[in-house]
């Protein structure tokens, strides 16, 4: 199939300028006749009547399981998982899609005569959220109903709420939460919105600590899996598939998983997600305007702006029953909205990398989620192949300020100062330093008793970034304000854009071919 | 073939008013006011104290060594063996209703990672000991009274164990015991303990006022907030 031409357009001498994420704010650049931007699909039709979606869900499941209300009697213990604030980014408007399933299956059991009810968002080696962030998510009637007894955070270093349940017959340790392990009904929640989670991963990572989670969590792992987003090709899916599927023998799981389209933003700021050449007389004037303000603006308040605004997802698939089968469906919910074929890959691929990622909700995106962004997660946004060339040159705009939230990330602080100036070796990172992290008796008790990630938690976002650095030659940064985080990252870093395309001709010669790509909203790229 | 070099051990250094326990000595005392046997002498004491109680938070806000050495004037006159026994009322009735949830899991974790568990506090050792006892460290430092005859004179007994005194100490303990400093802990509460919190690889903040905070902040210390 040829590239689409409403999702794929190869600039031009005429063409408007392209603006580029620039965390909390943006810039705008002309780039050179022949740059292939790539823009996403535009939002699916969302479906209207969600409570009913939800209830066919749960009455049709899917793969060879009874309906939900079919698997309830009095008297039974019922778990329910909950994915956590990680995901969708950025949050969505309320009512939250959990809120809803969880409004449904909470009626549907009490119904059945179903008392023994708990509640917990699957943290795995997440930060705690606050009251008020669990209660946006499962709104306010179960929030009150639920909360603290019933309705609370998994703890993963606490020994008492975690169970071990053995191993896969590759070795992986799998231990997940009591709750979980001694119900007699597991019900997991799930919100998807790109192929990388769900299915298994919510389960076999979900609701995981440490002791499961280093087993896919790990540098090597993360270089055998040829994109994320891929699962046909990623060892990490294959692990999680080998843990979920231990743990779907052990226990009754029921899972529920919501498929999200990918309307990021309110009518007001759609054009964002449109091509430049579309925009009318007053997208160009809003765009102005939102700059000047932005400008004007200190950082912390634009951060705290940003963080308030979520995004009005529509509902495009509810899907209920046996792990792999509901998952299935919800892949291809994902591919529908996300993916964009392109053909051929480019020497030269430019992110704008924006404010938010999956681990700097309510937060600052610190230089190792930046780094986390760029080769991670934007770098892995493709099935089949990568879409920059081995060895190509990555250019992303962010200012690479080194700043960091000390509530949420206090051991990020320390593996930036301490460990990155040491080396920047996946293999020699894990060897020397992770299990001092991982133990750090106060990291865990920053992580089970405030609101920071778990000690390990900036491993796993250098590791990562395992095959996405492999791949890439060479990375710069447009706009950093200082020489040493981009230095301390091991890239490059160039003062403008002009300076920054001059750079990668030296490796590329006079003429690259340069994709740029404008996500958000996230696409995903079939590259042929 | 060489002989392997021999591991130094680490250890984890915990302050303990306002960082395991959300009491002070002045509650500490309080309760040895209220338990003076004498009813006059107790209602003296006890509103003696209460009079006192802003002059104190002042000092100690200013100057621990010298609240320390105003402070400990009240207990002048107990016998060495009430002393004892009030401690450990003291540790019942006050002390363990106060040590935040968090504590008893924060040594626990780090006891498992093989630090030496130690309490280096401003209190008094009868009112530590059982403290020490309850948590299962391996090892506490208290201030003592100096006694004459069996019974206390209100002065500390030197060198008075606040501040700097309280870092020279873990330095001379980690060169005594071979102590790896730089891989080992410590977690204090209050801008007097900076200098505790200075001389090991792994200083956390806990539950820091105003100029604890600041300094942590400025150095990048980890800081937890127990309850």
């Amino acid at each position: 199939m040829a590239e689409n031409s409403n999702n794929v357009v190869y600039l031009d001498e005429d063409s408007a300028p392209r603006y580029l994420h620039y965390a909390e704010d943006f810039l705008t650049y002309k780039f050179p006749a022949g740059t292939r931007a790539i823009y996403a699909n535009p939002p699916m039709k969302p479906i209207e009547n969600r409570g009913a979606a939800i209830r066919y869900a749960l009455n049709h499941p899917e793969g060879d399981v009874d309906p939900l209300f079919a698997q309830l009697e009095p008297g039974m213990k019922v778990a329910i998982a909950i994915d956590d604030i990680s995901v969708p980014l950025p949050p969505m408007k309320t009512p939250d899609i959990r809120q809803e399933v969880l409004e449904i299956v909470v009626q549907m059991l009490e119904d059945h005569g179903v008392e023994d009810i708990e509640m917990f968002m699957a943290l795995a080696l997440h930060r705690r959220m606050t009251p008020a962030e669990i209660k946006r998510s499962v709104g306010a009637k179960i929030f009150d109903k639920y909360y603290p007894e019933r309705l609370y955070n998994m703890d993963a270093e606490d020994p008492d709420s975690m169970v071990y349940l053995g191993q896969t017959d590759h070795g992986e340790d799998v231990e997940v939460v009591r709750a979980a392990a001694e119900s007699d009904l597991l019900i997991y929640v799930n919100v998807n919105y790109v192929p990388m989670n769900g299915g298994y991963k919510s389960i076999g990572t979900g609701m995981s600590g440490y002791k499961s989670i280093r087993h896919h969590h790990n540098p090597d792992t993360i270089a055998k899996s040829d994109s994320y987003m891929d699962p046909e090709n990623s060892a990490l899916y294959d692990s999680n598939t080998r843990i979920g599927k231990f743990i779907n023998e052990k226990l009754n799981v029921f899972h529920i998983e919501t498929a999200l389209n990918n309307k990021m933003y309110d009518d007001n700021l759609d054009f964002l997600a449109k091509n430049e050449d579309d925009w009318t007389g007053a997208d160009h004037m809003k765009f102005r305007s939102f700059r000047w303000a932005l400008n004007k603006a200190p950082r912390a308040a634009k951060r705290a702006l940003f963080h308030k605004v979520p995004a009005p997802y529509g509902l495009i698939g509810v899907f209920a029953g046996e792990t792999e089968a509901t998952h299935a469906k919800t892949l291809e919910k994902c591919w529908q909205q996300h993916a964009v074929e392109v053909e051929g890959q480019s020497d030269v691929v430019i992110y704008g990398i924006p404010f938010e990622s999956p681990y700097n909700v309510n937060s600052i995106m610190n230089p190792l989620l930046v780094r986390v962004m760029a080769l991670g997660y934007f770098f892995n946004m493709y099935r089949g192949k990568p879409l920059i060339k081995k060895d190509g040159t990555l250019i992303i705009t962010h200012p690479c300020y080194d700043e960091f939230d000390p509530d949420h990330h206090p051991s990020y602080i320390e593996f930036f100062n301490r460990c990155l100036p040491e080396t920047r070796n996946s293999h020699k990172l894990a060897h020397k330093f992770e299990q001092e992290f991982a133990h750090n008796p106060s990291y865990i008790e920053m992580f089970r008793r405030g609101n920071a990630y778990h000690g390990v938690h900036p491993f796993y976002m250098w590791y990562w970034c395992e095959n996405g650095a492999n791949h890439v030659g060479r990375v710069i940064v447009v706009g950093a304000e200082n020489e040493h985080v981009p230095e301390r990252l091991g890239w490059e870093r160039a003062e403008t854009m002009d300076d920054a395309l001059e750079m990668a001709k030296e490796t590329h010669g006079p003429s690259p071919s340069i994709s740029l790509l404008n996500h958000p909203p996230y696409i995903i790229t079939d590259v042929k | 073939m060489t002989a392997a070099k021999k591991k130094r051990g680490t250890a984890a250094f915990y302050d303990v008013d306002g960082t395991l326990i959300k009491t002070n000595v002045v509650h500490a005392y309080a309760y040895y006011a209220l338990n003076t046997p004498y009813l006059a002498k107790k209602l003296t004491k006890t509103a003696g104290l209460l009079a006192s109680l802003p002059a104190y938070w002042l000092a100690d806000k200013f100057d621990r060594r010298k609240f320390n050495e105003h402070f400990y004037k009240n207990y002048a006159g107990y016998s060495e063996d009430r002393l004892v026994v009030i401690g450990e009322e003291v540790f019942e009735n006050v002390i363990r209703p106060n040590i935040f949830k968090g504590a008893r899991s924060l040594i626990d974790k780090s006891r498992e990672q093989g630090h030496r568990q130690i309490l280096i506090t401003g209190a008094l050792d009868v009112i530590t000991e059982p403290l020490a006892d309850y948590l299962g460290v391996d090892e506490f430092v208290a201030n003592r009274l100096e006694m004459k005859d069996g019974v206390a004179t209100g002065r500390l007994a030197k060198p008075v164990l606040a501040g700097a005194n309280k870092a020279l100490w873990v330095r001379r303990y980690a060169e005594k015991h071979e102590i790896d400093l730089d891989g080992s802990f410590a977690y204090a509460d209050s801008g007097s303990d900076i200098p505790l919190l200075s001389v090991v690889g792994h200083p956390c903040a806990v539950n820091p006022d105003f100029r604890m905070k600041t300094n942590a902040r400025a150095y990048d210390w980890p800081i937890l907030n127990l309850e």
